[in-house]
């Protein structure tokens, strides 16, 4: 289950994560991406002046500020019972190789469906002079006892 | 660079098949530190209920994205990207399963020339993602 008194609770913003070329190149990989998210040369002849994060790549950073949420003992977010309903990325800017970001994790809503509990986050992910460069959205379905 | 004034809604921008195996499970919890069991151990799968091994959510919507990208030749210019989750894609210890993605103009924006991409993403006859939907900077 979920604590719904959380709600509009703001989580710590992370470390400074830095973005590593080859961190790119590992999770392009994995995610079939191709061209200016591995290749140097596809990536400047497209204006940017390192690799180019797939547009996926934000979850890592989403990461920090879940793993605060799920250790929290006032969410009381049973884990086990998450499923991912939906994510989206909004962009202010590409991720860049090189990029120094921070992420701040909101819980935005807690809903109350059926049984189960709907729980979305807002994370913003911001540049060393707070500048914001993603927001990332998630919803976590958490089933609930006898769902 | 695709030309915004020669898209019209309905385009069929983008279409490709991937081959999902074990090995891409385990390459993307290592990529991204999702490490929950249930994309990687039958035992665990089963033991919770599901159907079989589960391909990450993530990785469903990391590669659907992918030939929209190609069809730009830059990641950059996606400005937003959005799915829900509606079915699981299960993936056999063996061999392969296959999620064909299809990407179609679903709106244009001549102020901004920015376009809105549908995606469709089917496993076995069954969609799998819902309102998959991402805008780009053309």
């Amino acid at each position: 289950m979920v604590n719904p008194n959380i709600e509009g609770k703001t989580y710590p913003k992370s470390d400074a994560y830095l973005v590593g070329r080859e961190k790119i190149r590992e999770f392009a990989k994995a995610t079939f991406a191709s061209d200016t998210s591995l290749n140097l040369d596809a990536a400047t002849a497209a204006g940017h002046n390192d690799l180019v994060a797939p547009p996926t790549f934000p979850i890592v950073l989403q990461e920090f500020g879940l793993k605060l949420v799920i250790s929290d003992p006032e969410a009381e977010l049973d884990f086990s019972r998450v499923v991912h309903g939906d994510q989206r990325f909004v962009f202010e800017r590409p991720i860049i190789a090189g990029d120094l970001l921070t992420s701040q994790l909101k819980v935005a809503s807690v809903k109350s469906l059926g049984g189960n509990h709907m729980v979305t986050f807002e994370t913003q992910i911001q540049d060393p002079s707070d500048n914001l460069v993603c927001t990332a959205y998630s919803t976590l379905v958490v089933r609930g006892a006898d769902a | 660079m695709p030309d915004f004034l020669k898209l019209a809604v309905g385009d069929v921008v983008a279409e490709q098949v991937f081959d999902i195996t074990r090995d891409s499970l385990v390459r993307y919890a290592g990529a991204s530190g999702d490490f929950n069991p249930i994309h990687y151990r039958d035992d665990v799968a089963k033991s919770v209920g599901l159907p079989g091994v589960l391909a990450h959510g993530m990785l469903t919507m990391g590669l659907a994205i992918q030939p929209v990208v190609n069809w730009l030749g830059d990641a950059g210019k996606i400005i937003d990207y959005g799915v829900r989750f509606t079915k699981p894609v299960v993936v056999p210890a063996a061999g392969s399963t296959q999620v064909t993605i299809t990407a179609k103009v679903g709106l244009l924006d001549e102020e901004t020339t920015r376009a809105r991409i549908d995606l469709t993403a089917v496993c076995a006859d069954v969609t799998v993602l819902g309102k998959a939907q991402a805008w780009v900077q053309l």
